[in-house]
């Protein structure tokens, strides 16, 4: 454990910054100050679970935005149903909307699930950049039939006029919605920590480093994979109704290659394969959203510069460079 | 029921809140940057030209850019309502945009005048006597082009749109007027550039006439392209693809075709005059519409303004409904959903030295409402 | 549908192919050599666009628009290799990714603090102008014609260069074995440069001879980076043929399930409907083609196998 030190001292500051920040603004009473940390931790939580394919199993996704969106989806179709009192499904047996969170969550991350069970059992034939390019190709796929289905709002997408509920709690409060997001990111940052020292998780890191090895062993690395990258769509999903409740809306954008891309730039600034690392590279890149979009029309520029000096000169990420370069990916 | 508890609270919020009597926040929530950034410009630069010529104190404007992007919108609505205090949001250009911010915005007891998107959902069922757009219903300018086609005497016209509600709506719009006969009827692929499939069924298919609404640059391809394909049908379509900023991009292709709109440069009145003579003298350009919607939203809010303070919401909002404020367009008055009641004009594209420009050639609708307005219930 | 209809098109979605193609050749070539994955070469393809209609706009000839496309994203291009780019290559994909991304962000917001946030003026030539008889009846756009042969003889130079020059060679070489051709003396960084700046000149003509009928406006080469990636991938990534057939697939592809799709499903159920569904389809086939292609073929048509 020594040599993970000066990593788990930073990912501490991480969490304890996670928890003051809200807090400060609470009692500022800045509560969009909240609404971006809800945003940053709910963002991180999409790059935790592009990171356990990516960092953990070498899978380069460019279509998790499919995942959140089929998480965003679950949330807008249940609650508009239930904001219209119709249910979605009259025969064979009728099912209802709803408005509580912990059932839209079930639901995104059992959809999402099947659906990265569907696409990784296909795109895991292959590897390298075809791989990047088929998970491309089905969260397009996604894209372009969310913007033409007309069901659900197409391009307009769905407003739902009121956040959610979770028993016990008021949602509509910036920083109780935020606390529930926390939590969600902080026991899936446990699970994530300990799915990864697992057997699961060591024989998945060995195939993503020699695939024979774990094939000598009687292991199959497609199997491997194929449950790592389901997990994966399963965490974002989550992440995507929890977007879409922030929001209080859902569009197509959420399933945009855009999107995907920049799921995976938060998890490219923080660090790649680090446990912190999408949660480092989402409240960077939400602050500097925040901070320049107020500079000039032209702030893309400097957005991209940072971007710029970031790949080029802070190696392994921002967490790769404050914390050495020990446990870093290959 | 929550709903209205809701709204219910943010509207004893909004009473009992300390309201400063003596001015007013705005926040213009728009978009500047990438590729759509040029609607959102001239929205803004309308609107600030308007407040800069009141030359008022009482009035304060705080900008942020959407970049075209829902969630980005949603979450500056949350800013200007939860940090910046806003009395009053405008600025939005897309549809789409529209329906993420609009709903959550006036449940909270915030007004929202729209300056572009006028989705038929906010119109109709989703309407709210906070809500006010000063630009037109989605369907409009669509309906102009179907009446238009009545009088050209087009028996047989092929229309297209990109596969999206405002496309689809547009369509339906068009076809509510028309009473010819459809040669056919297209949806593209949204942000598509390539027209070429399309104008060869439109030449296969023997229309008499060709009804487009195609946005943005997708108007501006196809506009190029059909000009070369050497089909001589008549082609009309919305202002959208008209407009002073894309003209110039489409050149002699767009020359003589015929485009509705609720408002233009030539029409005559003073206010308008004294607009675009401002409004090239300040930013070096000519108006367009979206600049003119721009600044007739501000001088409606100013209007307000001098007969109501905006913490007493209701004489506010009757003050908005009032409309007493010289329109560029002349007439302008708002119908029972606070959607405008207008004419909708018949242009022309010409060429005025070097610039391409519009003319009226006439006008398609007069005094023209949405059919939304009945399923609206305040 | 009949026979002229349906030939036309073909002929559209050959038109397509080919100007995906010459946006490809670029893009595979750069990744097959250097291992590089460029999203920043879409803004190459919008700087040729821009270049083009400044100088057509200044100027009135089309030729000298369609040069300084060529030499400014070449030369933007080489810069880019030079500061940037050749940094990247020892680095993995995903940096190469997060830096590309960030040169898309830089170049379109750039290019609208030059040009402004309106859309540009670019037109066709007047002898290119205006439609022209085929054999059969078919009345087609000579400037689609014009682009065919442009896009065709391009391929035809790209594998004359690729398969019987020095410089076809190295690139062949440097697609098999970097470290080899190294050690053999060739001047590897120059070779890098070259080809770069060579696929961003592609890139940039591209732009200009489409920006002629389409919108020169700013993030008009996001959507085509993605079809030219989709190119790229069904080819099978390094190959030229690979780029050129795939490329004129997914032209044809794109064309023909825009026009077949909602007339198929005009056969059983009501027109509106049809066209509404059949248009959802469209818009998805060149991705499912892709998907179909890689679960088939993992590394695409031609790639070399892994």
């Amino acid at each position: 454990m020594t040599q993970m030190t000066r990593e788990t001292l930073f990912n501490l500051a991480m969490m304890a910054g996670l928890i003051l920040f809200p807090l400060w603004a609470w009692i500022a009473d800045e509560p969009f100050m909240i609404t971006l940390a809800t945003k940053a931790v709910i963002l991180a939580l999409a790059g935790v679970g592009l990171n356990l394919a990516l960092g953990l199993g070498g899978l380069v996704s460019l279509g998790h935005a499919a995942f959140f969106g089929l998480g965003g989806y679950a949330m807008g179709i249940l609650a508009s149903h239930a904001q219209s009192y119709s249910p979605i499904l009259e025969t064979p047996f009728v099912i209802e909307g709803t408005k509580s969170m912990p059932v839209i969550w079930l639901t995104a991350i059992i959809s999402s699930g099947l659906a990265a069970l569907a696409i990784g059992a296909l795109s895991l034939r292959t590897s390298g950049v075809y791989f990047i390019m088929i998970t491309l190709a089905f969260g397009q796929m996604l894209y372009f039939f969310a913007i033409s289905w007309p069901a659900y709002g197409g391009e307009d997408g769905l407003s739902i006029y009121v956040r959610n509920g979770f028993p016990g709690l008021n949602t509509l409060d910036p920083i109780q919605f935020y606390g529930i997001c926390f939590t969600v990111l902080t026991i899936v940052l446990i699970l994530c920590a300990r799915l990864a020292k697992s057997p699961f998780g060591l024989a998945l890191n060995a195939a993503r480093q020699t695939a024979e090895r774990v094939e000598t062993v009687g292991i199959s690395p497609y199997k491997l994979r194929l449950v790592a990258f389901t997990l994966s769509g399963m965490i974002t999903g989550l992440a995507g109704a929890l977007f879409a409740d922030l929001n209080r809306f859902v569009s197509p954008t959420m399933f945009s290659w855009q999107t995907s891309g920049e799921i995976m730039v938060f998890i490219i600034i923080g660090g790649v394969a680090r446990l912190f690392g999408p949660v480092v590279g989402a409240v960077i890149f939400i602050a500097l959203e925040h901070l320049l979009g107020g500079l000039s029309d032209y702030w893309h520029i400097y957005l991209g510069i940072l971007l710029l000096l970031i790949v080029l000169f802070a190696r392994g990420g921002v967490i790769g460079t404050l914390a050495g370069k020990e446990n870093a990916h290959d | 029921m929550k709903l209205k508890a809701l709204a219910l609270a943010s509207c004893m919020a909004a009473l009992t809140a300390p309201v400063a009597a003596e001015g007013l926040k705005v926040g213009m929530i728009t978009t500047l940057s990438g590729g759509g950034a040029g609607l959102g410009i001239d929205v803004r630069d309308g609107f600030m030209l308007a407040v800069s010529q009141a030359d008022r104190k009482d009035i304060e404007v705080v900008i942020e850019d959407d970049q075209r992007k829902p969630d980005i919108a949603v979450q500056l609505a949350d800013k200007m309502i939860q940090s910046e205090k806003v009395d009053v949001l405008t600025g939005i250009i897309w549809s789409n945009l529209a329906m993420a911010v609009v709903p959550a915005a006036v449940a909270q007891g915030k007004f929202y005048l729209s300056p572009n998107a006028g989705p038929s959902v906010l119109a109709g069922k989703g309407c709210n006597p906070n809500y006010f757009n000063v630009a037109w219903q989605n369907d409009n300018l669509h309906e102009a082009g179907g009446a238009y086609a009545n009088t050209a005497d087009y028996k047989n016209s092929f229309i297209l749109a990109p596969n999206y509600p405002a496309g689809q709506d547009a369509l339906t719009g068009y076809k509510r007027m028309y009473e010819g006969e459809l040669a056919g009827e297209l949806f593209t692929k949204l942000g598509q550039t390539d027209y070429a499939s399309e104008i060869a069924q439109i030449r296969a298919s023997g229309a008499d006439s060709v009804y487009f609404f195609l946005p943005g640059g997708m108007g501006i391809s196809f506009l190029k392209q059909y000009a070369d394909s050497g089909l001589d049908i008549p082609v009309v379509g919305p202002a959208f693809s008209f407009d002073q900023g894309i003209l110039q991009a489409v050149g002699d292709a767009a020359l003589g075709v015929v485009n509705t709109s609720q408002w233009n440069k030539d029409i005559d009145n003073a206010t308008n005059a004294q607009f675009v003579k401002t409004f090239q003298e300040a930013y070096g350009r000519l108006p367009s519409l979206y600049a003119s919607q721009g600044f007739d939203t501000a001088n409606l809010l100013m209007s307000a303004m001098d007969v109501a303070d905006v913490s007493d919401a209701d004489a506010f909002r009757t003050a908005l409904q009032a409309a007493d404020f010289d329109s560029t367009r002349g007439d302008f008055k708002f119908g029972s959903n606070n959607h405008p009641v207008q004419d909708i004009y018949v242009r022309e594209v010409i060429k005025e030295g070097d610039i391409f420009t519009n003319k009226i050639i006439g006008t398609a609708l007069s005094d023209h409402a949405d059919v939304y307005a009945a399923d609206c219930k305040f | 549908m009949s026979m002229i209809l349906l030939a036309e098109q073909v002929l559209n979605g050959l038109q397509l192919g080919v100007m995906l193609f010459v946006m490809a050749a670029g893009l595979t070539l750069v990744f097959g050599v250097m291992g590089l994955i460029n999203l920043a070469h879409g803004s190459l393809f919008m700087i040729g666009a821009f270049a083009a209609a400044a100088v057509a706009g200044a100027t009135g000839s089309f030729l000298l628009a369609l040069i300084a496309a060529l030499s400014a994203a070449a030369a933007v291009g080489a810069l880019v290799e030079v500061v940037v780019i050749r940094r990247l290559y020892d680095r993995d994909h995903l940096d190469q990714v997060l830096a590309t991304f960030a040169l898309i962000l830089i170049f379109s917001e750039g290019t609208r603090w030059i040009f402004g946030s309106f859309p540009l003026f670019l037109n066709i030539p007047p002898y290119l102008a205006g439609p022209v008889t085929l054999p059969g009846g078919i009345e087609y756009p000579l400037y689609r014609l014009t682009l065919i042969t442009i896009g065709l003889s391009i391929a035809a130079a790209l594998f004359w260069l690729i398969n019987r020059t020095r410089l076809g060679i190295q690139i062949r070489a440097g697609e098999n074995d970097r470290e080899m051709i190294a050690a053999l003396g060739v001047d590897i960084s120059k070779l890098y440069t070259i080809v770069f700046a060579l696929g961003a000149a592609l890139a940039g003509l591209a732009g200009a001879l489409v920006g002629a009928i389409q919108s020169v406006q700013v993030g008009m080469g996001e959507p085509v980076l993605i079809l030219a990636f989709v190119v790229i991938v069904i080819g099978g990534i390094g190959s030229i043929k690979g780029a050129l057939i795939a490329a004129i697939l997914v032209g044809l592809t794109d064309t023909l399930g825009g026009v077949l799709l909602p007339a198929l499903f005009k056969q059983f159920m009501e027109a509106s409907a049809a066209t509404s569904i059949g248009s959802s389809l469209a818009s998805m086939a060149i991705y499912i083609l892709m998907a179909v292609v890689l679960i088939w073929r993992p590394t695409g048509l031609f790639g070399a196998r892994a």
